[in-house]
C-alpha cells in the first residue's frame, strides 16, 4: 500500500471537480492523512487466493425485456434545471 | 526513409433496440429534445439501472458473427469522467472484462479496376464491449444546449488491434463492420444519425521497424469518407513531422471532415484518468453454452461467405455479387428470384442493372418495389422461352415497375409476345434469307458459327419482329445442315 | 408509555383506527401538532406538508369507509428521510446542491408504502447525503437528541430516529449504509431495523455507498418494526441488487418463534473505546437471554478491526462516483459565477457540498485514481469477503449475534466535529454487519446514569429477519425501555 504522504490534493480535487480553498486543502491533507494511516493497517491482512467481494449475494443475469415504456415529459424532465431554453440544458460552451 | 502506418480503430456501432441500455424509456432518434428521457436518463437522485436483455442478444450475436469468444462471465464498470453530455458524470461500460474476446474482420481491399474483385484480409480484432451512449450538445456562440435523448442508447465498441497499415484498410474495415452489422440486424449504422462512430489510432514507423512509434488518436471522423481522409491526412502529418527532424507527440486530435484539418484536443499530460471499477449497482452476465448456441442460429450468413457461394452456386459474377452481397435483403432477393427462374445470371442482371436504376430514380427503398423476385423470373423464363424478345423485355419491365403487374399479363396486354408463325411460313423466309447471302453460307459452312447471325435480321424483318428466335435460330440450323 | 396518539405503537393505532374510535385525519392532525410543538426544539424535520399529509389520511379515512382498508400502516403516519424520493415531494440529502429539488418521481419503498395506505409524512433530517454519525453535517441544521437537546440523536439517520422518539411520527424510514439506523435507534431509544441487503429496493433512495446501503424502518416497538418492514420488503425489477425471496409476514412470525436461540458474543466487539455503562445494559440484556434458556457462546469475528478501514474505502470510492452526477447541469445548485463549463463543476460542486462530503469525495477519488485502485480498493473488497465469511463461519454454531450498537450514548454537539477519524470510528460496531450484507437491528436495552439511551444490537443471518424479530421480541416483551419518553 502506498504511503498517504502520496495524496496529491490538488490532483485528487481536479478529478473531483471540486473548487477547494487553500484552509480546506490543508485540513483534508492532515484529516486524510489521518485516514489514510490508519487504513494502513490493511497491508496487514492475507488477502492471498482471496476473490474480492463486489456484491454481498452474487446474483448474475438480472435484466428487464427490451420493451419501451413511457419516460418523462419534457417539462417533468427539465422541472429542475438551472437554466433551460428550447426544451434543453443550458450549459456555459463546452469547447472540446 | 519509408515508413508504415500502424493503424487500429475504436468502432462505436448503436444496438438497435426498443428501450436505452439500463432503463425501459424508448430509444430513437429524431424525436423532439428531450422526450426520451426518464429519472434513470436524467441520473436524478436515487435511479438505478437495470440492463437490457436484448442489447446483451445483439452484442452476442454481433461477436459470433465475428468469430469472438464469448466470455463466460462479464461484468460492468464505471467509467467515471466529468462532460456535460454524460448525465452521471460516469459511463457504464465494461473495462477488463468485456463480452467478446478476439475475433476478426475479413474486409476486401479495392481491386485494380471497379469491377476487379481486390485483396481479402482478416483484421484481429482485441475485444468488443458494451456500454452507454451519450447525449448530444448543440452549441451556440455563448452556450451549448443539452438534448438527452441519446444518452443511455445502447452502444457496442468494437476495438480492433493495431494491425492495419493504410487509410483504404481503415477505410474496408468500417465498411465491413458496417455491413456486418446491418445484416445481423444489430444496428442501422447510419453514420449521419451517429449510429456509426469512429476514432482511430495512429502510428508511423521506419518499414522494417516492429516496435510501435508514438501513437495519435484521431477523434470525430464522422463519415464513412472522412475515416478514409483523416487517417491519410494524419499519415502524411505525422511523416511530414517526423521527415522534418520533429517528434510525434501522443495526444488525442480532432479532425474536421470539411477543412481536412486537425487540430490537438489534448496531450498525454492532460489525459483522463477514469478510476474505473466495478458498477455495484449491476449484477455480472452470465453466458451459457444454450444462450450462445440460440444466438447461434440466429446468425446470417457473413456477407463475404455469401459472395463466395454466390460465385459457386449461381456463377454470378463479380459484377453482380459486389453489388448484391453488401445488401442483404438484396441478395435474398436475388437469390429468390435466381431459384424461381432457373437463370440466376440473367436474373442477377436485371436485379442489378435495371431494378436498381429504376428504384434509384425514383428512390424507393427494395421492400416498396412493386417487382418481387417471381416477376423477375417469369420475365427470365419468358425471355428463355423466347416469348418475348429483349426490346419487349425493356419495355414490359418499365411497365411492371409502375404497376407491379406479372410480364406475361403486360406482355399480352401490349401485344409484345413473339407471335406463334406458321411453320412453312418461316421455313420460306429462312430459305430466302439463305439465299440471298451467299458469303455467309460460305462461313458458316466453314465452320463459323455465328455467321448464321447474319441471316436473322431478314427473317425477322418479314416476321415484323415477332418471329420466336429460338424457333429462327432452329430452323435455321435444321437448313443449313441439310445444305 | 404516555397515552398520548402520537405516542402509540402501529398495533395500538390500527386497532384504533379498524374500531373507527379515532380517524387517520385526527391521528394525523394530533402527530402535526405534536411536530409543530416539539420540533423547534428537535428539529427532526427539514420540511414537512400538513395539506399532503391531510389529503393522505382523508383518503385513507374514505378508503376505510369504503371497507377498503389495506392493512395495518393504513392511515399511519410514516416520516421519511430525506433521501428517499416521493412523488411531488422535496429531496434534498440535506444538502444546499439540492435544497430546491423536487422529486418528479417515488422510490419503491414510498410506492410500497402508499399501496399499504400509510401517510408518507414529511422529509426527515440527516447528515448531508448520509455521511455521517450525528446529522451535524446536515446543510439546514442539526437535530437534538430528544433526550437531551445539547447531544447528537446519532446519524446519518438522526431526524427519523429523533422524530419517532419525539412522537413526531409514528414509524419512519432510514438508510443504513454503515449503521445510519441502528446507532440514531441505540441513541434515540427506538428500535431500528436494517435489513438485508437486496430485501428492500434501493430504488429512489439517494446512493451514497450502493454496494451497502439498505432502507428501513424506525418504530417504538418490534412489532412495529416486524409491521413496516413487510410493507416495504420484496423483490424491485427496478433495482438489479434486489434479491427475489419469499417475504414472510413477519408479524405473525414473531407469535410463532419462541426459541430459545443459539447466541453468539463476539469478544471483537467488547474491548477498548467501549463505554462501561453501554458494556454494562448490553451484558445486563445477555444474561437476560441466558435467563430464557437461550444457548449464549463466544464467537470470534477475528477481521472486525479492520471493518472501519475496508468501510472508508470502499464507502467513499462508491460515494466519489455517486456523487458526480450533483453537477449543477440537469437539476441542483449552480454557481452563479462560473466562467465557463470546467469552473461551472468546480464551483457548483465546491459551494454545494459541505464539509464532510467533500472530505469522502476526495478520499474516493484518490484510491480508484490510478495506481492505487489494487492497493485500496480491490485489497479493500478482498478483506470484505473475510468479514464476510467471519459472520458465516460464526452462523454455524449462532443463530444471531448479541453487540452493543455504539461505543458509546450520544455525545455532545460538536464533541467529534474536528476529527473525522474519530467519528468514524465509532461506527466500529455497526460496520461490519453492512460489509457483509447481514439483517442488524437496534432494540432499546438501557439508559446511562445522566438518563442517555443505550441500544442492544442483533445481528441475524441473510434472509433471516423474521428470526431477528422473534430474538428482539422476546426482550422487548419482558422490558419496558420504549415506555421512557423524553422530557420535551
Ligand atoms: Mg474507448
Ligand atoms: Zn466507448
Amino acid at each position: 500500500m502506498s504511503a498517504p504522504t502520496d495524496l496529491n490534493i490538488d490532483h485528487v480535487a481536479h478529478l473531483a471537480r471540486l473548487a477547494l480553498t487553500p484552509e480546506e486543502k490543508a485540513k483534508f491533507a492532515t484529516q486524510l492523512g489521518d485516514v489514510l494511516a490508519y487504513i494502513e493497517q490493511l497491508k496487514k491482512v492475507d488477502v492471498s487466493g482471496v476473490e474480492p467481494t463486489a456484491h454481498a449475494f452474487p446474483v448474475y443475469n438480472v435484466w428487464a425485456d427490451d420493451v419501451a415504456q413511457p419516460g418523462l415529459p419534457v417539462e417533468a424532465a427539465l422541472k429542475n434545471a438551472p437554466a433551460q431554453r428550447n426544451n434543453m440544458i443550458v450549459v456555459p460552451k463546452v469547447v472540446e | 526513409m519509408k515508413y508504415e502506418a500502424v493503424i487500429g480503430l475504436e468502432v462505436h456501432v448503436q444496438v438497435k433496440t426498443h428501450s436505452k441500455m439500463f432503463t425501459r424509456v424508448a430509444a430513437g432518434y429524431g424525436h423532439d429534445e428531450n422526450t426520451l428521457t426518464d429519472p434513470v436518463v436524467l441520473a436524478l437522485p436515487g435511479v438505478l439501472p437495470v440492463m437490457n436483455k436484448a442489447a446483451l442478444d445483439a452484442i452476442i450475436k454481433a461477436g459470433l458473427m465475428l468469430g469472438c469468444e464469448i466470455a463466460p462471465v462479464c461484468k460492468w464498470d464505471r467509467k467515471n469522467y466529468f462532460y456535460p453530455d454524460s448525465p452521471k458524470n460516469y459511463q457504464i461500460s465494461q473495462y477488463d472484462q468485456p463480452i467478446c474476446l478476439g475475433g476478426e474482420v475479413e474486409i476486401e481491399l479495392p481491386g485494380s479496376a471497379r469491377n476487379v474483385m481486390g485483396e481479402h484480409k482478416k483484421i484481429p480484432l482485441t475485444r468488443i464491449h458494451l456500454e452507454e451512449d451519450v447525449g448530444k450538445l448543440n452549441h451556440g456562440a455563448m452556450e451549448s444546449l443539452v438534448d438527452y435523448n441519446r444518452a443511455g442508447t445502447p452502444l457496442m465498441e468494437i476495438v480492433s488491434e493495431p494491425a492495419m497499415h493504410t487509410a483504404e484498410e481503415a477505410f474496408a474495415y468500417l465498411t465491413s463492420i458496417r455491413n456486418t452489422m446491418i445484416y445481423g440486424g444489430i444496428s442501422d449504422c447510419d453514420m449521419e444519425k451517429g449510429q456509426l462512430r469512429c476514432d482511430a489510432n495512429i502510428s508511423i514507423r521506419p518499414v522494417g521497424e516492429t516496435k510501435l512509434g508514438t501513437k495519435v488518436e484521431l477523434k470525430n471522423l464522422n463519415s464513412i469518407s472522412f475515416v478514409r481522409d483523416g487517417i491519410a491526412h494524419e499519415i502524411a502529418r505525422q511523416i511530414a513531422v517526423t521527415e522534418s527532424g520533429g517528434t510525434i507527440v501522443q495526444e488525442t486530435r480532432d479532425y474536421d471532415g470539411q477543412t481536412g484539418a486537425s487540430q490537438s484536443l489534448r496531450t498525454k499530460e492532460m489525459a483522463h484518468d477514469y478510476r474505473y471499477f466495478p458498477d455495484p449497482d449491476l449484477m455480472p452476465v452470465k453466458v451459457d453454452e444454450a444462450w450462445k448456441a440460440r444466438i447461434k442460429a440466429e446468425c446470417p450468413e457473413m456477407p463475404f461467405v455469401k459472395q463466395r457461394r454466390f460465385f459457386d452456386q449461381y456463377q454470378v459474377p463479380y459484377t453482380i455479387t459486389s453489388v448484391l452481397v453488401p445488401d442483404r435483403e438484396l441478395s435474398d432477393y436475388f437469390e429468390e428470384a435466381a431459384k424461381l427462374s432457373g437463370k440466376s445470371q440473367a436474373a442477377g442482371n436485371w436485379i442489378v442493372n435495371d431494378l436498381l436504376r429504376d428504384l434509384g430514380a425514383a428512390k424507393l427503398p427494395l421492400a416498396d418495389s412493386k417487382i418481387k423476385p417471381a416477376h423477375i423470373a417469369a420475365l427470365v423464363k419468358l425471355i428463355d422461352a423466347g416469348t418475348i424478345l429483349n426490346t419487349a423485355a425493356k419495355e414490359i419491365f418499365t411497365e411492371m415497375f409502375t404497376t407491379g403487374d406479372m410480364p406475361d399479363a403486360i406482355a399480352d396486354r401490349r401485344g409484345l409476345k413473339a407471335t406463334p408463325t406458321d411453320a412453312g411460313e418461316l421455313e420460306q423466309w429462312c430459305r430466302d434469307s439463305i439465299a440471298a447471302n451467299e458469303k455467309a453460307l460460305a462461313e458458316f459452312k466453314g465452320g463459323k458459327d455465328s455467321a448464321i447471325n447474319a441471316f436473322k435480321g431478314p427473317i425477322m424483318k418479314a416476321a415484323k419482329g415477332k418471329a420466336n428466335p429460338k424457333l429462327v435460330d432452329e430452323t435455321l440450323r435444321k437448313l443449313l445442315a441439310s445444305m | 408509555m404516555s397515552s398520548e396518539l402520537f405516542y402509540k405503537p402501529v398495533t395500538e393505532l390500527s386497532s384504533l383506527l379498524e374500531a373507527k374510535t379515532v380517524s387517520s385525519v385526527e391521528l394525523t392532525q394530533a402527530v402535526i401538532a405534536r411536530t409543530k410543538a416539539v420540533d423547534t426544539k428537535v428539529k427532526a424535520f427539514n420540511s414537512f406538508d400538513e395539506a399532503d399529509a391531510l389529503a393522505q389520511a382523508r383518503a385513507s379515512d374514505e378508503r376505510r369507509a369504503a371497507g377498503q382498508a389495506r392493512g395495518p400502516l393504513d392511515g399511519i403516519p410514516v416520516g421519511i428521510k430525506d433521501v428517499i424520493a416521493v412523488d411531488g415531494q422535496p429531496l434534498t440529502a440535506s444538502s444546499k446542491m439540492l435544497a430546491n429539488f423536487v422529486s418528479p418521481y417515488d422510490s419503491t419503498v414510498t410506492k410500497k408504502l402508499k399501496k399499504a395506505g400509510a401517510i408518507c409524512w414529511g422529509r426527515l433530517n440527516l447528515d448531508e447525503f448520509a455521511m455521517g454519525s450525528s446529522t451535524e453535517n446536515s446543510a439546514f441544521h442539526t437535530t437534538c437528541n430528544p433526550y437531551d437537546l445539547e447531544r447528537v440523536p446519532g446519524g446519518s439517520s438522526g431526524g427519523s430516529a429523533a422524530a419517532v422518539a419525539a412522537g413526531e411520527a409514528i414509524v419512519s424510514l432510514g438508510s443504513d449504509t454503515g449503521g445510519s439506523i441502528r446507532q440514531p435507534a441505540a441513541l434515540c431509544n427506538v428500535v431500528g431495523f436494517k435489513p438485508t441487503y437486496g430485501l428492500v429496493s434501493r430504488f429512489g433512495l439517494i446512493a451514497f455507498a450502493s454496494s451497502l446501503d439498505q432502507i428501513g424502518p424506525f418504530s417504538r416497538s418490534v412489532e412495529d418494526a416486524a409491521i413496516t418492514l413487510g410493507a416495504i420488503a420484496g423483490h424491485d425489477p427496478l433495482d438489479s441488487t434486489s434479491f427475489k425471496t419469499e417475504i414472510p409476514n413477519y408479524r405473525d412470525e414473531l407469535k410463532k418463534r419462541k426459541g430459545p436461540w443459539r447466541l453468539g458474543i463476539p469478544k471483537e466487539y467488547f474491548g477498548q473505546g467501549l463505554d462501561p455503562e453501554v458494556a454494562a445494559a448490553v451484558e445486563k440484556a445477555i444474561s437476560y437471554y441466558e435467563k430464557m434458556g437461550c444457548e449464549v457462546k463466544n464467537v470470534s469475528l477475528p477481521h472486525t478491526e479492520y471493518g472501519v478501514g475496508v468501510y472508508y474505502i470502499i464507502a467513499t470510492a462508491e460515494c466519489s462516483s455517486n456523487l458526480a452526477r450533483y453537477d449543477g447541469i440537469r437539476y441542483g445548485h449552480r454557481s452563479k459565477d462560473a466562467k465557463d463549463i470546467i469552473d461551472l463543476y468546480f464551483k457548483s460542486r465546491a459551494e454545494g457540498f459541505g464539509q464532510e462530503v467533500k472530505r469522502r469525495i476526495i478520499l474516493g477519488t484518490y484510491v480508484l485514481s490510478s495506481g492505487y485502485y489494487d492497493a485500496y480498493y480491490l485489497r479493500a473488497q478482498k478483506v470484505r469477503t473475510l468479514i464476510r465469511q467471519d459472520f458465516l463461519n460464526a452462523y454455524k454454531e449462532v443463530d444471531a449475534i448479541l453487540t452493543p450498537t455504539s461505543p458509546t450514548p450520544a455525545f455532545k454537539k460538536g464533541e467529534k466535529a474536528a476529527n473525522p477519524l474519530a467519528m468514524y470510528l465509532s461506527d466500529v460496531y455497526t460496520i461490519g454487519v453492512n460489509l457483509a450484507g447481514l439483517p442488524g437491528m437496534s432494540i432499546p436495552c438501557g439508559f446511562s446514569k445522566s438518563g442517555l439511551p443505550i441500544g442492544l444490537q442483533l445481528i441475524g443471518q441473510p434472509f433471516q429477519e423474521a428470526e431477528l424479530l422473534s430474538i428482539a421480541n422476546a426482550y422487548e416483551k419482558a422490558h419496558d425501555w420504549a415506555t421512557i419518553t423524553p422530557n420535551l
